[in-house]
Protein backbone atom coordinates (compact mmCIF):
# COMPACT_ATOMS: atom_id res chain seq x y z
CA UNK A 1 0.00 0.00 0.00
CA UNK A 2 2.70 2.45 0.98
CA UNK A 3 4.46 1.76 -2.34
CA UNK A 4 1.33 2.74 -4.23
CA UNK A 5 0.98 5.94 -2.22
CA UNK A 6 4.64 6.73 -2.72
CA UNK A 7 4.33 6.28 -6.48
CA UNK A 8 1.23 8.42 -6.48
CA UNK A 9 3.07 11.18 -4.63
CA UNK A 10 5.95 10.91 -7.11
CA UNK A 11 3.43 11.22 -9.92
CA UNK A 12 1.83 14.25 -8.32
CA UNK A 13 5.25 15.80 -7.82
CA UNK A 14 6.35 15.57 -11.44
CA UNK A 15 2.77 16.18 -12.50
CA UNK A 16 2.61 19.50 -10.70
CA UNK A 17 5.80 20.60 -12.46
CA UNK A 18 4.31 19.58 -15.82
CA UNK A 19 1.12 21.42 -14.91
CA UNK A 20 2.99 24.66 -14.13
CA UNK A 21 4.81 24.50 -17.45
CA UNK A 22 1.69 23.43 -19.35
CA UNK A 23 -0.12 26.52 -18.02
CA UNK A 24 2.39 28.73 -19.82
CA UNK A 25 1.86 26.85 -23.09
CA UNK A 26 -1.88 27.00 -22.76
CA UNK A 27 -2.13 30.67 -21.80
CA UNK A 28 0.12 31.78 -24.63
CA UNK A 29 -1.72 29.59 -27.10
CA UNK A 30 -5.02 30.92 -25.82
CA UNK A 31 -4.05 34.50 -26.45
CA UNK A 32 -1.98 34.54 -29.65
CA UNK A 33 -2.47 31.00 -31.02
CA UNK A 34 1.23 30.27 -30.74
CA UNK A 35 2.72 26.96 -29.62
CA UNK A 36 5.62 28.59 -27.84
CA UNK A 37 8.28 25.91 -28.19
CA UNK A 38 10.81 28.19 -26.50
CA UNK A 39 8.78 27.88 -23.30
CA UNK A 40 10.66 24.78 -22.05
CA UNK A 41 13.98 26.56 -22.44
CA UNK A 42 12.83 29.29 -20.08
CA UNK A 43 12.98 26.60 -17.37
CA UNK A 44 16.58 25.93 -18.34
CA UNK A 45 17.51 29.61 -18.14
CA UNK A 46 15.80 29.80 -14.75
CA UNK A 47 17.86 26.84 -13.57
CA UNK A 48 21.12 28.45 -14.71
CA UNK A 49 20.12 31.66 -12.96
CA UNK A 50 19.59 29.71 -9.73
CA UNK A 51 22.93 27.93 -10.19
CA UNK A 52 24.81 31.19 -10.76
CA UNK A 53 23.25 32.79 -7.71
CA UNK A 54 23.94 29.84 -5.46
CA UNK A 55 27.45 28.98 -6.67
CA UNK A 56 28.99 32.16 -8.08
CA UNK A 57 27.38 34.79 -5.90
CA UNK A 58 26.71 32.64 -2.81
CA UNK A 59 23.23 34.05 -2.46
CA UNK A 60 20.76 32.85 0.12
CA UNK A 61 18.60 30.01 -1.34
CA UNK A 62 15.44 32.09 -1.12
CA UNK A 63 17.09 35.02 -2.90
CA UNK A 64 18.37 32.60 -5.56
CA UNK A 65 14.91 31.18 -6.08
CA UNK A 66 13.37 34.62 -6.44
CA UNK A 67 16.07 35.67 -8.90
CA UNK A 68 15.50 32.48 -10.93
CA UNK A 69 11.76 33.16 -11.12
CA UNK A 70 12.20 36.84 -11.99
CA UNK A 71 14.82 35.99 -14.64
CA UNK A 72 12.39 33.54 -16.27
CA UNK A 73 9.60 36.06 -16.18
CA UNK A 74 11.68 38.85 -17.72
CA UNK A 75 13.07 36.49 -20.36
CA UNK A 76 9.57 35.42 -21.41
CA UNK A 77 8.44 39.03 -21.82
CA UNK A 78 11.62 40.00 -23.70
CA UNK A 79 11.25 37.06 -26.10
CA UNK A 80 7.69 38.10 -26.81
CA UNK A 81 8.68 41.73 -27.44
CA UNK A 82 11.71 40.98 -29.58
CA UNK A 83 10.61 37.92 -31.53
CA UNK A 84 6.82 37.63 -31.52
CA UNK A 85 5.44 41.20 -31.47
CA UNK A 86 6.85 42.05 -34.92
CA UNK A 87 5.08 38.96 -36.27
CA UNK A 88 1.67 39.64 -34.74
CA UNK A 89 -0.10 39.86 -38.08
CA UNK A 90 2.11 37.31 -39.84
CA UNK A 91 0.88 33.75 -40.56
CA UNK A 92 0.92 31.55 -37.44
CA UNK A 93 3.44 29.23 -39.09
CA UNK A 94 6.06 32.01 -39.19
CA UNK A 95 5.49 32.52 -35.49
CA UNK A 96 5.87 28.80 -34.75
CA UNK A 97 9.12 28.60 -36.70
CA UNK A 98 10.40 31.66 -34.85
CA UNK A 99 9.59 29.98 -31.52
CA UNK A 100 11.58 26.90 -32.54
CA UNK A 101 14.42 29.20 -33.60
CA UNK A 102 14.44 30.92 -30.21
CA UNK A 103 14.53 27.50 -28.55
CA UNK A 104 17.65 26.52 -30.57
CA UNK A 105 19.22 29.90 -29.87
CA UNK A 106 18.79 29.50 -26.11
CA UNK A 107 19.94 25.87 -25.97
CA UNK A 108 23.00 26.39 -28.15
CA UNK A 109 23.75 29.80 -26.68
CA UNK A 110 23.88 28.37 -23.18
CA UNK A 111 25.97 25.45 -24.37
CA UNK A 112 28.42 27.92 -25.88
CA UNK A 113 28.64 30.01 -22.73
CA UNK A 114 28.51 27.38 -20.00
CA UNK A 115 29.54 24.21 -21.83
CA UNK A 116 27.54 21.05 -22.38
CA UNK A 117 28.29 19.54 -18.98
CA UNK A 118 25.78 19.52 -16.16
CA UNK A 119 26.08 22.15 -13.43
CA UNK A 120 25.19 20.88 -10.00
CA UNK A 121 22.92 23.23 -8.13
CA UNK A 122 23.22 23.00 -4.33
CA UNK A 123 19.86 22.11 -2.82
CA UNK A 124 17.75 25.13 -2.09
CA UNK A 125 14.97 23.46 -0.16
CA UNK A 126 15.97 21.06 2.57
CA UNK A 127 13.98 19.24 5.17
CA UNK A 128 13.44 15.79 6.59
CA UNK A 129 10.93 13.30 5.27
CA UNK A 130 7.39 13.75 6.36
CA UNK A 131 5.77 10.66 7.85
CA UNK A 132 2.04 10.42 7.39
CA UNK A 133 0.33 7.28 8.70
CA UNK A 134 3.43 5.16 8.25
CA UNK A 135 4.15 6.48 4.74
CA UNK A 136 7.39 8.39 4.19
CA UNK A 137 6.96 11.36 1.89
CA UNK A 138 10.07 13.17 0.69
CA UNK A 139 10.21 16.81 1.74
CA UNK A 140 10.88 18.20 -1.78
CA UNK A 141 7.90 16.24 -3.12
CA UNK A 142 5.56 17.72 -0.56
CA UNK A 143 6.93 21.24 -1.10
CA UNK A 144 6.62 20.88 -4.87
CA UNK A 145 3.00 19.79 -4.71
CA UNK A 146 2.00 22.42 -2.16
CA UNK A 147 3.79 25.31 -3.90
CA UNK A 148 2.32 24.32 -7.28
CA UNK A 149 -1.18 24.20 -5.89
CA UNK A 150 -0.72 27.64 -4.33
CA UNK A 151 0.68 29.03 -7.62
CA UNK A 152 -2.27 27.62 -9.53
CA UNK A 153 -4.69 29.08 -7.00
CA UNK A 154 -3.08 32.51 -7.32
CA UNK A 155 -3.15 32.26 -11.11
CA UNK A 156 -6.82 31.27 -11.14
CA UNK A 157 -7.62 34.23 -8.92
CA UNK A 158 -5.64 36.62 -11.16
CA UNK A 159 -7.31 35.37 -14.32
CA UNK A 160 -10.85 35.20 -12.93
CA UNK A 161 -11.04 38.24 -10.69
CA UNK A 162 -8.56 40.95 -11.66
CA UNK A 163 -8.95 43.57 -14.36
CA UNK A 164 -5.90 42.41 -16.32
CA UNK A 165 -6.94 38.77 -15.97
CA UNK A 166 -10.37 39.52 -17.36
CA UNK A 167 -8.79 41.54 -20.16
CA UNK A 168 -6.62 38.52 -20.91
CA UNK A 169 -9.68 36.30 -21.23
CA UNK A 170 -11.37 38.90 -23.43
CA UNK A 171 -8.34 39.14 -25.75
CA UNK A 172 -8.07 35.37 -25.98
CA UNK A 173 -11.71 35.12 -26.97
CA UNK A 174 -11.88 37.99 -29.47
CA UNK A 175 -8.85 40.20 -30.07
CA UNK A 176 -10.71 42.75 -32.21
CA UNK A 177 -13.65 43.18 -29.84
CA UNK A 178 -11.25 43.42 -26.89
CA UNK A 179 -9.45 46.34 -28.56
CA UNK A 180 -12.80 48.05 -29.04
CA UNK A 181 -13.24 47.88 -25.25
CA UNK A 182 -10.08 49.96 -24.83
CA UNK A 183 -7.91 46.99 -23.88
CA UNK A 184 -4.27 47.38 -24.92
CA UNK A 185 -3.09 44.27 -26.78
CA UNK A 186 0.58 44.88 -26.04
CA UNK A 187 0.04 45.18 -22.30
CA UNK A 188 -2.27 42.22 -22.06
CA UNK A 189 -0.06 39.93 -24.12
CA UNK A 190 3.02 40.97 -22.10
CA UNK A 191 1.09 40.22 -18.92
CA UNK A 192 0.23 36.76 -20.24
CA UNK A 193 3.85 35.99 -21.09
CA UNK A 194 4.98 37.34 -17.73
CA UNK A 195 2.62 35.06 -15.84
CA UNK A 196 3.33 31.99 -17.98
CA UNK A 197 7.08 32.50 -17.69
CA UNK A 198 6.96 33.15 -13.95
CA UNK A 199 5.19 29.80 -13.59
CA UNK A 200 7.97 28.21 -15.68
CA UNK A 201 10.47 29.85 -13.29
CA UNK A 202 8.67 28.35 -10.30
CA UNK A 203 8.67 24.98 -12.09
CA UNK A 204 12.40 25.36 -12.65
CA UNK A 205 13.12 25.93 -8.96
CA UNK A 206 10.89 23.02 -7.92
CA UNK A 207 12.53 20.75 -10.51
CA UNK A 208 15.96 21.57 -9.09
CA UNK A 209 14.80 20.45 -5.64
CA UNK A 210 14.61 16.86 -6.85
CA UNK A 211 17.01 16.84 -9.82
CA UNK A 212 19.67 19.38 -8.82
CA UNK A 213 21.38 19.71 -12.21
CA UNK A 214 21.27 22.34 -14.92
CA UNK A 215 22.09 21.41 -18.52
CA UNK A 216 21.48 23.39 -21.72
CA UNK A 217 18.92 20.86 -22.98
CA UNK A 218 17.10 20.14 -19.72
CA UNK A 219 14.11 22.20 -20.81
CA UNK A 220 13.40 20.42 -24.04
CA UNK A 221 12.01 17.07 -22.79
CA UNK A 222 10.30 18.75 -19.84
CA UNK A 223 8.79 21.30 -22.20
CA UNK A 224 7.61 18.66 -24.66
CA UNK A 225 5.91 16.63 -21.94
CA UNK A 226 4.25 19.75 -20.59
CA UNK A 227 3.11 20.45 -24.13
CA UNK A 228 1.52 16.98 -24.23
CA UNK A 229 -0.13 17.78 -20.91
CA UNK A 230 -1.52 21.05 -22.33
CA UNK A 231 -2.92 19.24 -25.38
CA UNK A 232 -4.36 16.44 -23.21
CA UNK A 233 -6.12 18.98 -20.99
CA UNK A 234 -7.29 21.03 -23.96
CA UNK A 235 -4.86 23.67 -25.20
CA UNK A 236 -5.99 27.18 -24.32
CA UNK A 237 -7.77 25.98 -21.17
CA UNK A 238 -6.23 26.90 -17.82
CA UNK A 239 -7.91 24.20 -15.68
CA UNK A 240 -7.26 21.80 -18.57
CA UNK A 241 -3.52 22.43 -18.35
CA UNK A 242 -3.58 21.66 -14.63
CA UNK A 243 -5.52 18.42 -15.08
CA UNK A 244 -3.36 17.40 -18.05
CA UNK A 245 -0.16 18.01 -16.09
CA UNK A 246 -1.20 15.93 -13.11
CA UNK A 247 -2.48 13.11 -15.36
CA UNK A 248 0.79 12.92 -17.30
CA UNK A 249 2.78 12.87 -14.05
CA UNK A 250 0.66 10.08 -12.58
CA UNK A 251 0.76 8.01 -15.78
CA UNK A 252 4.56 8.29 -15.82
CA UNK A 253 4.80 7.21 -12.20
CA UNK A 254 2.50 4.25 -12.77
CA UNK A 255 4.40 3.13 -15.88
CA UNK A 256 7.61 3.22 -13.82
CA UNK A 257 5.94 1.44 -10.92
CA UNK A 258 5.07 -1.58 -13.02
CA UNK A 259 8.71 -1.79 -14.12
CA UNK A 260 8.50 -0.23 -17.56
CA UNK A 261 10.66 2.81 -16.77
CA UNK A 262 12.31 2.75 -20.21
CA UNK A 263 8.86 3.13 -21.80
CA UNK A 264 7.97 6.20 -19.76
CA UNK A 265 8.59 8.84 -22.43
CA UNK A 266 7.10 6.63 -25.12
CA UNK A 267 3.85 6.28 -23.21
CA UNK A 268 3.57 10.06 -22.79
CA UNK A 269 3.95 10.68 -26.51
CA UNK A 270 1.59 7.79 -27.28
CA UNK A 271 -0.97 9.70 -25.21
CA UNK A 272 -0.40 12.73 -27.45
CA UNK A 273 -1.06 10.64 -30.55
CA UNK A 274 -4.18 9.07 -29.09
CA UNK A 275 -5.56 12.44 -27.95
CA UNK A 276 -4.95 13.97 -31.36
CA UNK A 277 -6.69 11.04 -33.04
CA UNK A 278 -9.63 10.62 -30.70
CA UNK A 279 -10.32 14.03 -29.13
CA UNK A 280 -8.07 16.74 -30.58
CA UNK A 281 -9.69 19.39 -28.40
CA UNK A 282 -8.49 17.59 -25.25
CA UNK A 283 -10.38 17.07 -22.01
CA UNK A 284 -11.61 20.64 -21.47
CA UNK A 285 -10.84 22.23 -24.82
CA UNK A 286 -13.55 23.94 -26.80
CA UNK A 287 -13.98 23.23 -30.48
CA UNK A 288 -12.70 26.12 -32.58
CA UNK A 289 -15.60 28.03 -34.03
CA UNK A 290 -15.25 29.24 -37.56
CA UNK A 291 -16.09 32.93 -37.65
CA UNK A 292 -18.62 33.70 -40.36
CA UNK B 1 -24.22 72.32 -34.97
CA UNK B 2 -20.75 71.33 -33.89
CA UNK B 3 -19.03 68.62 -35.92
CA UNK B 4 -17.69 65.89 -33.64
CA UNK B 5 -16.47 63.38 -36.22
CA UNK B 6 -14.95 64.38 -39.52
CA UNK B 7 -13.74 61.74 -41.96
CA UNK B 8 -11.80 63.26 -44.83
CA UNK B 9 -10.79 61.48 -48.04
CA UNK B 10 -9.97 58.06 -46.63
CA UNK B 11 -8.82 55.16 -48.81
CA UNK B 12 -8.65 51.66 -47.35
CA UNK B 13 -7.21 48.56 -48.99
CA UNK B 14 -7.41 44.84 -48.23
CA UNK B 15 -4.21 43.75 -49.94
CA UNK B 16 -4.80 44.65 -53.58
CA UNK B 17 -8.52 45.30 -53.13
CA UNK B 18 -9.43 48.97 -52.94
CA UNK B 19 -12.35 48.75 -50.48
CA UNK B 20 -12.94 52.41 -49.58
CA UNK B 21 -12.49 55.08 -52.22
CA UNK B 22 -12.16 58.72 -51.17
CA UNK B 23 -14.86 58.61 -48.53
CA UNK B 24 -15.60 61.82 -46.61
CA UNK B 25 -18.42 62.50 -44.18
CA UNK B 26 -19.26 64.28 -40.96
CA UNK B 27 -21.27 63.61 -37.84
CA UNK B 28 -22.52 66.52 -35.74
CA UNK B 29 -23.22 66.67 -32.03
CA UNK B 30 -26.59 65.10 -31.18
CA UNK B 31 -27.27 63.57 -34.59
CA UNK B 32 -28.15 60.08 -35.72
CA UNK B 33 -26.28 59.59 -38.98
CA UNK B 34 -26.57 56.41 -40.99
CA UNK B 35 -24.42 54.79 -43.63
CA UNK B 36 -26.53 52.52 -45.79
CA UNK B 37 -25.67 50.31 -48.71
CA UNK B 38 -25.62 46.75 -49.93
CA UNK B 39 -23.42 43.96 -48.66
CA UNK B 40 -19.79 44.71 -49.51
CA UNK B 41 -20.35 48.43 -50.08
CA UNK B 42 -17.71 49.27 -47.44
CA UNK B 43 -19.89 50.28 -44.49
CA UNK B 44 -18.19 48.13 -41.85
CA UNK B 45 -14.78 48.88 -43.31
CA UNK B 46 -15.50 52.57 -42.81
CA UNK B 47 -16.45 52.07 -39.15
CA UNK B 48 -13.44 49.85 -38.51
CA UNK B 49 -11.20 52.54 -39.96
CA UNK B 50 -12.70 55.20 -37.69
CA UNK B 51 -12.21 52.95 -34.64
CA UNK B 52 -8.60 52.23 -35.62
CA UNK B 53 -8.88 48.51 -36.37
CA UNK B 54 -8.07 49.29 -40.01
CA UNK B 55 -5.82 52.02 -41.41
CA UNK B 56 -6.45 54.45 -44.22
CA UNK B 57 -3.64 55.13 -46.69
CA UNK B 58 -4.71 58.73 -47.16
CA UNK B 59 -6.73 61.48 -45.60
CA UNK B 60 -7.63 61.94 -41.97
CA UNK B 61 -10.13 61.11 -39.24
CA UNK B 62 -10.78 63.87 -36.74
CA UNK B 63 -12.76 63.33 -33.53
CA UNK B 64 -13.61 66.21 -31.18
CA UNK B 65 -11.14 68.37 -33.06
CA UNK B 66 -8.17 66.03 -32.75
CA UNK B 67 -6.73 63.63 -35.33
CA UNK B 68 -7.22 60.00 -34.31
CA UNK B 69 -6.17 58.16 -37.46
CA UNK B 70 -2.72 57.30 -36.09
CA UNK B 71 -3.93 56.11 -32.69
CA UNK B 72 -4.30 52.45 -31.74
CA UNK B 73 -7.88 51.24 -31.19
CA UNK B 74 -7.64 51.15 -27.39
CA UNK B 75 -6.53 54.80 -27.29
CA UNK B 76 -9.42 55.82 -29.51
CA UNK B 77 -11.92 54.21 -27.12
CA UNK B 78 -10.56 56.27 -24.26
CA UNK B 79 -11.32 59.41 -26.31
CA UNK B 80 -15.02 58.47 -25.85
CA UNK B 81 -15.67 56.89 -29.21
CA UNK B 82 -17.22 53.43 -28.87
CA UNK B 83 -18.13 50.86 -31.49
CA UNK B 84 -20.62 48.01 -31.29
CA UNK B 85 -19.10 45.66 -33.85
CA UNK B 86 -20.94 43.71 -36.51
CA UNK B 87 -22.22 40.39 -35.23
CA UNK B 88 -22.26 41.81 -31.65
CA UNK B 89 -18.99 40.05 -30.72
CA UNK B 90 -19.83 39.79 -27.03
CA UNK B 91 -17.41 37.66 -25.02
CA UNK B 92 -19.39 34.42 -25.07
CA UNK B 93 -17.39 32.66 -22.37
CA UNK B 94 -17.65 35.56 -19.91
CA UNK B 95 -20.63 36.50 -17.79
CA UNK B 96 -22.97 39.36 -18.66
CA UNK B 97 -21.52 41.41 -15.83
CA UNK B 98 -17.93 40.70 -16.89
CA UNK B 99 -18.80 41.75 -20.44
CA UNK B 100 -20.09 45.05 -19.11
CA UNK B 101 -16.99 45.47 -16.94
CA UNK B 102 -14.86 45.04 -20.07
CA UNK B 103 -16.88 47.84 -21.64
CA UNK B 104 -15.78 50.05 -18.74
CA UNK B 105 -12.11 49.13 -19.20
CA UNK B 106 -11.10 52.72 -19.90
CA UNK B 107 -13.09 54.08 -16.95
CA UNK B 108 -11.98 54.47 -13.31
CA UNK B 109 -13.21 51.41 -11.41
CA UNK B 110 -14.96 53.55 -8.79
CA UNK B 111 -17.81 54.40 -11.16
CA UNK B 112 -18.39 50.92 -12.56
CA UNK B 113 -21.09 49.86 -10.09
CA UNK B 114 -23.11 52.98 -10.86
CA UNK B 115 -22.70 52.53 -14.61
CA UNK B 116 -23.83 48.91 -14.32
CA UNK B 117 -27.07 50.18 -12.80
CA UNK B 118 -27.40 52.71 -15.64
CA UNK B 119 -27.10 49.90 -18.23
CA UNK B 120 -29.46 47.62 -16.27
CA UNK B 121 -32.00 50.43 -16.32
CA UNK B 122 -31.70 50.67 -20.11
CA UNK B 123 -31.80 46.89 -20.51
CA UNK B 124 -33.65 45.31 -17.56
CA UNK B 125 -33.29 41.89 -19.19
CA UNK B 126 -29.54 42.02 -18.68
CA UNK B 127 -29.96 42.52 -14.95
CA UNK B 128 -31.88 39.26 -14.64
CA UNK B 129 -29.04 37.50 -16.45
CA UNK B 130 -26.04 39.29 -14.98
CA UNK B 131 -24.37 36.10 -13.70
CA UNK B 132 -25.14 34.10 -16.83
CA UNK B 133 -22.47 33.36 -19.43
CA UNK B 134 -23.09 35.56 -22.50
CA UNK B 135 -23.04 32.51 -24.79
CA UNK B 136 -26.37 31.41 -23.32
CA UNK B 137 -28.17 34.64 -24.28
CA UNK B 138 -30.48 34.92 -27.28
CA UNK B 139 -29.47 37.01 -30.29
CA UNK B 140 -31.53 39.99 -29.17
CA UNK B 141 -30.13 39.83 -25.65
CA UNK B 142 -26.61 39.63 -27.03
CA UNK B 143 -27.28 42.76 -29.09
CA UNK B 144 -28.51 44.52 -25.96
CA UNK B 145 -25.41 43.35 -24.12
CA UNK B 146 -23.16 44.62 -26.91
CA UNK B 147 -24.87 48.02 -26.80
CA UNK B 148 -24.85 48.15 -23.01
CA UNK B 149 -21.19 47.20 -23.01
CA UNK B 150 -20.39 50.11 -25.32
CA UNK B 151 -22.42 52.48 -23.14
CA UNK B 152 -20.24 51.60 -20.14
CA UNK B 153 -17.47 53.82 -21.55
CA UNK B 154 -19.80 56.87 -21.68
CA UNK B 155 -19.21 57.43 -25.39
CA UNK B 156 -19.74 60.84 -26.96
CA UNK B 157 -20.15 59.01 -30.27
CA UNK B 158 -21.58 55.50 -30.47
CA UNK B 159 -21.01 53.61 -33.70
CA UNK B 160 -23.38 50.71 -34.31
CA UNK B 161 -22.61 48.15 -37.01
CA UNK B 162 -25.70 46.29 -38.24
CA UNK B 163 -27.55 46.13 -34.92
CA UNK B 164 -30.58 44.55 -36.60
CA UNK B 165 -28.66 41.69 -38.18
CA UNK B 166 -30.27 38.30 -37.64
CA UNK B 167 -33.00 39.58 -35.31
CA UNK B 168 -36.76 38.98 -35.52
CA UNK B 169 -38.79 42.02 -36.73
CA UNK B 170 -40.20 42.76 -33.29
CA UNK B 171 -36.73 42.78 -31.79
CA UNK B 172 -35.46 45.00 -34.59
CA UNK B 173 -38.09 47.57 -33.68
CA UNK B 174 -37.13 47.33 -30.04
CA UNK B 175 -33.44 47.86 -30.86
CA UNK B 176 -34.27 50.92 -32.97
CA UNK B 177 -36.40 52.32 -30.17
CA UNK B 178 -33.42 51.95 -27.87
CA UNK B 179 -31.21 53.74 -30.40
CA UNK B 180 -33.62 56.68 -30.49
CA UNK B 181 -33.87 56.62 -26.73
CA UNK B 182 -30.06 56.78 -26.39
CA UNK B 183 -29.96 59.64 -28.87
CA UNK B 184 -32.54 61.58 -26.86
CA UNK B 185 -30.29 61.12 -23.85
CA UNK B 186 -27.60 63.00 -25.75
CA UNK B 187 -25.53 60.24 -27.37
CA UNK B 188 -24.52 60.99 -30.94
CA UNK B 189 -24.96 57.92 -33.14
CA UNK B 190 -23.35 56.68 -36.33
CA UNK B 191 -25.39 53.77 -37.57
CA UNK B 192 -24.46 51.28 -40.28
CA UNK B 193 -27.37 49.27 -41.63
CA UNK B 194 -28.51 47.04 -44.46
CA UNK B 195 -32.05 47.59 -43.27
CA UNK B 196 -32.21 50.98 -45.00
CA UNK B 197 -35.91 51.58 -44.29
CA UNK B 198 -35.46 51.28 -40.52
CA UNK B 199 -32.18 53.18 -40.48
CA UNK B 200 -33.48 56.13 -42.48
CA UNK B 201 -36.61 56.33 -40.36
CA UNK B 202 -34.55 57.09 -37.24
CA UNK B 203 -31.69 59.00 -38.85
CA UNK B 204 -31.35 62.76 -39.20
CA UNK B 205 -29.02 62.34 -42.15
CA UNK B 206 -27.76 59.46 -44.26
CA UNK B 207 -25.01 58.59 -46.69
CA UNK B 208 -25.49 55.92 -49.34
CA UNK B 209 -22.48 53.75 -50.15
CA UNK B 210 -21.95 51.69 -53.25
CA UNK B 211 -18.78 49.68 -53.97
CA UNK B 212 -16.64 51.78 -51.67
CA UNK B 213 -17.90 55.23 -52.65
CA UNK B 214 -20.50 57.62 -51.26
CA UNK B 215 -22.97 58.03 -54.11
CA UNK B 216 -25.51 60.28 -52.46
CA UNK B 217 -26.36 61.99 -49.20
CA UNK B 218 -29.30 63.81 -47.68
CA UNK B 219 -31.62 63.94 -44.71
CA UNK B 220 -33.37 60.74 -43.69
CA UNK B 221 -36.63 61.92 -45.18
CA UNK B 222 -35.08 63.00 -48.47
CA UNK B 223 -33.39 59.67 -48.91
CA UNK B 224 -36.52 57.68 -48.06
CA UNK B 225 -38.43 59.62 -50.70
CA UNK B 226 -35.71 59.53 -53.35
CA UNK B 227 -36.86 57.26 -56.21
CA UNK B 228 -33.37 55.85 -56.82
CA UNK B 229 -32.98 54.84 -53.18
CA UNK B 230 -36.45 53.38 -53.15
CA UNK B 231 -35.62 51.26 -56.14
CA UNK B 232 -32.21 50.13 -54.96
CA UNK B 233 -32.68 49.61 -51.23
CA UNK B 234 -36.28 49.85 -50.18
CA UNK B 235 -37.84 47.34 -52.54
CA UNK B 236 -39.56 49.64 -55.06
Amino acid sequence: MSIVINQLVNGLQSGSIYALVALGYSMVYGIILLLNFAHGDIIMVGAYAAWMCMVNFQCHPIVSMIIAIVTSMVLGVVIEKVAYTPLRSAPRLSLLITAIGISFLLENGFQLIFGAGAKTVPSMITGSDIVLGGVHLSFPAVVTIVVSLIAMGVLTFLVQKTRLGKAMRAVSEDMGAAQLMGISLNKTISFTFAMGSALAGIASVLYLCSYPQATPTMGSMLGLKAFVAAVLGGIGSIPGAMIGGFLIGIVEALVSAVGLTVWRDGVVFAILIVVLLVKPTGILGKPVQEKV
Amino acid sequence: METILKVDQINVYYGAIHAIKDISFEVCQGEVVTLIGANGAGKSTTLNTVSGLLRSKTGSVTFLGEPIDKLSPHKIVSRKLAQVPEGRRVFLRMSVEENLEMGAYTMPSSGVAQDLEMVFELFPRLKERRRQVAGTLSGGEQQMLAMGRAMMSHPKLLMLDEPSMGLAPLLVEQIFEIIQNLNQKGVTILLVEQNAQMALSVAHRGYVLETGRIITTGTGEELIKSPEIKKAYLGG
